[in-house]
């Protein structure tokens, strides 16, 4: 039995032929669409916007959004969910999964929570691939303490005023829209609302952060609000319950980040493995010493424990009994098997590992994001342990 | 204007094959099927037929065990109507595939039958020619482009060293070659509708067709694999090697 990306995946008796023929296709796309330009795309530090309108195209933009405003739900299911994060992670670019489908976070609060009105004029172009929706959460002064949060929004006849920041925003060079987390109450989590910004509306104005660890292909960005007025009626959600929103949110996008990283590092046993059959040292193959078949086995054993557990949470996802504390340690879980896999793999590479280009090389550097991003380990781990009631 | 596509289920072009051991056929455990490429340029042109309002209906047919059906299934998510399966075992070879499509030509009356020029496995090159002959029906082969004209179509063909337009009465036959058209990729809505059409499986039997084999297969082998190359220090080196060693000047 050979041990390469897809071999290397358990199997799951939830998985049906249109699942596979799903993923068939989707492969197809990016193989000829995508990977072919991923490593210029991502030295070069952005994406071409060409390539929007044809991921809307094939359906990848829509799954899972309403029918309504141009998306797929027919049939659809949390499998369909994980194979697109797999064969996304599979083309090793962290930067360009995270800006290409950085609605996947900044259009639900508006799809979730939004009036009628605002999912009319936001959801068709963003899932059309002709506009961009960023989640501006963040701020130099709140991170993981959300509820932190200075953005202030003050109401003014029927508009907002919006004075303040957010940073680190996916997306946030290039986003039409933000929803955006501001403060509309008092302190704390209950004085939190959120407010779809158009960033054409005067007073808004960003700043690229293009020099990162990894993410090259994705535009990151500091967002600048300088009385800039939003109609209230762009509220999403109601008012002073944005932590709500806020945190339903977060589930989503911790089970597709972890899913991305399980693939990650499956890429990386993908990538060490085939490098050891073929690269011999002292008279054999590196896959012929017990050091390096242990480090083999040991990324597989762990491929294994986090596939499972997916299969675990996506299971209650799909059955309403999901439980926030264990998509947070998902999330640790994968976040810790692909920083193993990735330190594993690039140790299997030995130099030519270290040089630019390859797979696991971009991995290595996309590993910290993922575990601080959407969530660190340690506000994951601490977010599980409050729901024990210890 | 009814059309037929041919579709075959063959090894995906990406897959490197290995013969197998006992050199009796090239080995298919695990290994990835997809559409044959040709076919999948034959379903296109259909199916942009239909978008432009020349074909009415577009029907995929597949010659083969129940796993065909799969690129059946692909080829109604690129926007083929419906799909029929002629259920067979084991290999068939273009004779049969040719009587079996004369069959499913008959019962369905298409005005216009597309199929790939070959698919990448064989290579054979055979099955649209044989079932043009055993039907009667004018062929284009090798088509670079495709103009249906009231009952007529103009079919460009890439020969050597040039362009051929033949102009054919209906129904015809239509092989395609790569630069016919640029295939489309099926969409998440398209998968899921694909699920819903109807797909009829047909036997032999029920075309009148007795599967019968005319060719064996002696032997399959990898070619021989080829040396690495070397880099010569100067041109009179390159000149030397060319005269004395590889004898071509
Ligand atoms: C490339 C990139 C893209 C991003 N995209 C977005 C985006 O699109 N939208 C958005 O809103 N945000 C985005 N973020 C921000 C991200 O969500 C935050 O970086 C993350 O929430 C952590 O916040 P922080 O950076 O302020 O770190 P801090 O909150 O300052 O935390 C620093 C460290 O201290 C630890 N820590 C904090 N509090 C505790 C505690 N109570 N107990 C123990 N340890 C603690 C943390 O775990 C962390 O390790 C992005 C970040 C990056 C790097
Ligand atoms: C940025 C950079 C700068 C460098 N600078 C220099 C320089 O200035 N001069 C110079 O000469 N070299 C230099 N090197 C090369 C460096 O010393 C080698 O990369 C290193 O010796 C490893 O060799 P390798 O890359 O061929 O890996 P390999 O020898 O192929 O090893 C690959 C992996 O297999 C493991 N392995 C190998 N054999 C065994 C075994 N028997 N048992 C268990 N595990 C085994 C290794 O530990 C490693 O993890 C540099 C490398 C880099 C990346």
């Amino acid at each position: 039995m050979s041990l390469d990306f897809d071999s290397a995946r358990l199997p799951n008796p939830h998985i049906n032929e249109d699942h596979d023929a799903w993923r068939d296709h989707l492969r197809r796309f990016i193989d000829r669409e995508i990977m072919p330009h991923a490593d210029d795309w991502d030295e070069a530090g952005h994406i071409p916007d060409e390539l929007w309108p044809k991921a809307a195209e094939v359906g990848l933009l829509g799954m899972g959004y309403p029918e309504e405003f141009g998306g797929t739900t027919e049939g659809i299911d949390v499998w369909h969910q994980w194979i697109t994060n797999e064969e996304l992670a599979r083309i090793g670019v962290g930067g360009i999964t995270a800006s290409l489908m950085v609605h996947g976070i900044g259009l639900p609060p508006v799809i979730n929570w939004g009036s009628q009105a605002l999912k009319e004029q936001v959801a068709p172009p963003v899932l059309r691939g002709e506009k961009n929706i960023s989640l501006g959460i963040t701020e130099p002064g709140a991170g993981s303490d959300v509820a932190q949060l200075t953005t202030t929004a003050v109401r003014d006849g029927d508009d907002f005023i919006v004075n303040g920041s957010k940073t680190y925003i996916t997306g946030g060079m290039r986003a039409d829209w933000v929803s955006t987390a501001v403060r509309t109450g008092g302190e704390g989590g209950r004085g939190v609302s959120m407010l779809l910004i158009p960033t054409d509306a005067p007073g808004f104005s960003r700043t690229a952060l293009d020099r990162k660890q990894g993410w090259w292909a994705s535009d990151t960005a500091t967002l600048h609000f300088d009385n800039v007025r939003v109609p209230a009626t762009n509220l999403i959600g109601e008012e002073n319950q944005g932590f709500l929103v806020i945190m339903t949110n977060f589930n989503g996008e911790r089970m597709a980040m972890a899913t991305q990283m399980e693939a990650m590092a499956r890429v990386c046993l993908e990538e060490a493995v085939s490098w050891a059959q073929e690269r011999r040292t002292f008279g054999k193959r590196l896959a012929d010493h017990q050091v390096i078949r242990h480090k083999i086995a040991q990324m597989k054993q762990k491929l294994n424990a986090t596939q499972a557990y997916i299969r675990v949470c996506y299971e209650a996802i799909q059955a309403g009994t999901a439980a926030p504390g264990d998509i947070a340690m998902l999330k640790v879980q994968a976040s810790e098997t692909v920083e193993f896999c990735a330190r594993e793999a690039m140790q299997i590479l030995g130099g030519i590992g270290y040089m630019r280009g390859s797979r696991v090389e971009r991995i290595y550097r996309e590993v910290r994001v993922n575990a601080i991003g959407g969530g660190s380990e340690e506000i994951m781990r601490d977010l599980a342990a409050r729901q024990y009631g210890l | 204007m009814k059309v037929l596509v041919a579709v075959k289920r063959v090894v995906d072009y990406n897959v490197k094959v290995r013969a197998k051991a006992d050199g009796s056929d090239v080995d298919l455990n695990n290994v990835k099927m997809a559409i044959n490429p040709f076919c999948e340029i034959a379903v296109e042109e259909a199916v942009r037929l239909k978008e432009a309002g020349v074909a009415t209906e577009v029907v995929a047919v597949s010659i083969g065990d129940k796993s065909c059906q799969e690129q059946i299934r692909t080829a109604l998510a690129l926007g083929a109507d419906r799909g029929i399966q002629v259920e067979t075992e084991g290999s068939v070879e273009p004779l049969v595939v040719a009587k079996l499509l004369k069959g499913v030509v008959e019962k369905e009356q298409p005005q216009l039958v597309i199929l790939g020029k070959q698919s990448i496995d064989g290579d054979n090159n055979q099955t649209g020619q044989m079932l043009g002959a055993l039907t009667g029906m004018a062929q284009g082969t090798f088509a670079s482009e495709v103009a249906v004209d009231g009952d007529k179509v103009n079919v460009t063909r890439e020969i050597d060293g040039g362009l051929q337009t033949v102009g054919l009465n209906l129904p015809a036959i239509v092989t395609t070659d790569l630069r016919l058209n640029e295939p489309r990729y099926a969409s998440l809505p398209n998968i899921m509708k694909a699920k819903k059409k109807p797909l009829d499986v047909f036997t032999p039997a029920d075309l009148g067709v007795e599967v019968t084999s005319h060719l064996t297969t002696l032997k399959v082998e990898p070619p021989a694999e080829r040396q690495a190359g070397i880099k010569v220090e100067s041109v009179a080196d390159l000149v030397d090697k060319l005269k004395n060693e590889a004898k071509v000047i």
